[in-house]
């Protein structure tokens, strides 16, 4: 398969894995609520490291392995570079500056959580916590239409998991194992299915 | 013994409030290891069972400790996966970070060098949309029950008779509904609307 870095031929490469540590870090501090769009304003628009295809290709791998998208993002593709020295800088990057802070901020919250005003101000923050988690699904939610299991499975599915982990409380294991199975194998049995009834209308008569 | 340095205990540092046990932090450790490989959609997905571990099963954590660890990550910068650090330093300082962080990762990335690796060789293009397809709703559920298990602290303390014409829960659902407009309608960044929610807290609105 071509990939499209190799056919690209205005594009860059990182030149060691300290640029790449050095520019993860960069993308990573500027990233509030999330650092994903911030990465393919570096890596495409302004470092020239990959092509807006190659982008959303690595996007969609990372997003369907287990794990923080973004970390998966910079593995890859710190390993493409420079094999595991790269994935090694590339991860440091994106995690060691933010980690010293964050950890700040939480010492400092410690300290003065007994203070009335700091914890009002924690909950309201987690109020808002709450929904910024929902709007995330409520966006995803979105691309259920084109999904190729079909709006009722997809609702039965989202129904299912709420009730089973928020409501229930059961280990997440046991739902994800049995909902996931299910949902995985309907899909593949749907997909299987689409591409046998696309074959035969290309090959039929009239 | 405690060496207390302007305030701060180097012990509560790095061992955290409780100290863990040796036989604690693995524990921990295993926990977050077993959840790393069910992340799919992110670390974020995983927080009902975090939630469930950490505050109903060990105790190590308050319903409010665990709310406001995930909204301090929000507002810092880098990945949003970090939470798991301040949820980690709220159990057992520096040594219940390595725990939740490493367990978190360490999974998690070995599959995905595996899988990146082993990708630009093959190309199964009918398993890895049936991947997205069967594991998008399950994804979707367990964001909406992460958002419900966030709201917890909000809702438990506004039912309190005493509180009910201040932190009425009528504000809190107003709170998620304004952050949920702003975050699907604008491109505001969220960093503001956890301003917003940390005085509105202050205020006593929520």
């Amino acid at each position: 398969m071509q990939t499209p870095i190799a056919a690209a031929t205005d594009r860059c490469d990182p030149a060691s894995p300290a640029e790449l540590f050095r520019v993860f870090t960069a993308l990573a501090l500027q990233g509030f609520g999330g650092v994903l769009p911030v990465a393919q304003r570096m890596l495409v628009d302004r470092q020239r490291w990959l092509s807006r295809e190659a982008f959303l290709e690595l996007l969609s791998v990372s997003q369907i392995l287990p794990g923080p998208n973004i970390v998966n993002l910079a593995l890859i593709f710190g390993d493409r570079h420079f094999g595991w020295r790269g994935a090694a800088a590339a991860v440091l990057g994106i995690l060691a500056a933010p980690l010293l802070l964050v950890l700040a901020l939480a010492l400092l919250a410690q300290q003065w959580r007994s203070q009335p005003l700091v914890a009002d101000a924690l909950r309201g923050m987690g109020i808002v916590a709450a929904g910024l988690v929902l709007s995330t699904a409520c966006k995803l939610a979105l691309a259920l239409r084109a999904n190729a299991l079909g709006l009722p499975a997809c609702a039965v599915l989202v129904t299912l998991t709420v009730l089973a982990v928020g409501v229930l409380r059961w280990p997440l294991v046991a739902v994800v194992l049995v909902l996931g199975g299910v949902a995985l194998a309907l899909a593949w049995w749907r997909l299987r299915r689409e591409a046998g009834a696309a074959r035969t209308a290309g090959t039929g008569p009239g | 013994m405690n060496a207390a340095i302007g305030g701060l205990s180097l012990q509560g540092l790095l061992l955290g409030s409780l100290p863990l046990g040796f036989s604690d932090a693995a524990a921990l450790f295993l926990h977050f290891a077993a959840l790393s490989l069910l992340a799919v959609g992110g670390a974020i997905t995983t927080a009902p069972d975090m939630q469930r571990y950490l505050v109903s099963d060990q105790g190590w954590l308050s319903d409010a400790q665990f709310t406001a660890s995930v909204a301090l990550a929000q507002a810092a910068p880098g990945p949003n996966v970090l939470f798991i650090a301040v949820l980690g330093f709220n159990v057992g300082g520096l040594a219940g970070v390595a725990a939740t962080l490493a367990g978190t990762l360490l999974p998690s990335s070995a599959l995905t060098l595996a899988f990146g690796r082993f990708s630009r060789r093959n190309h199964e293009a009918r398993l890895l949309r049936a991947f997205t397809a069967g594991l998008a709703p399950l994804t979707i559920g367990l964001l909406l029950s992460t958002s419900w298990v966030l709201l917890q602290p909000a809702l438990q303390g506004a039912w309190q008779p005493a509180l009910l014409l201040r932190q009425h829960p009528a504000n809190t659902v107003a709170l998620v509904a304004l952050t949920l407009l702003v975050m699907l309608r604008t491109k505001a960044s969220p960093l503001w609307l956890i301003a917003a929610g940390a005085a509105a807290g202050m205020l006593g609105w929520v």
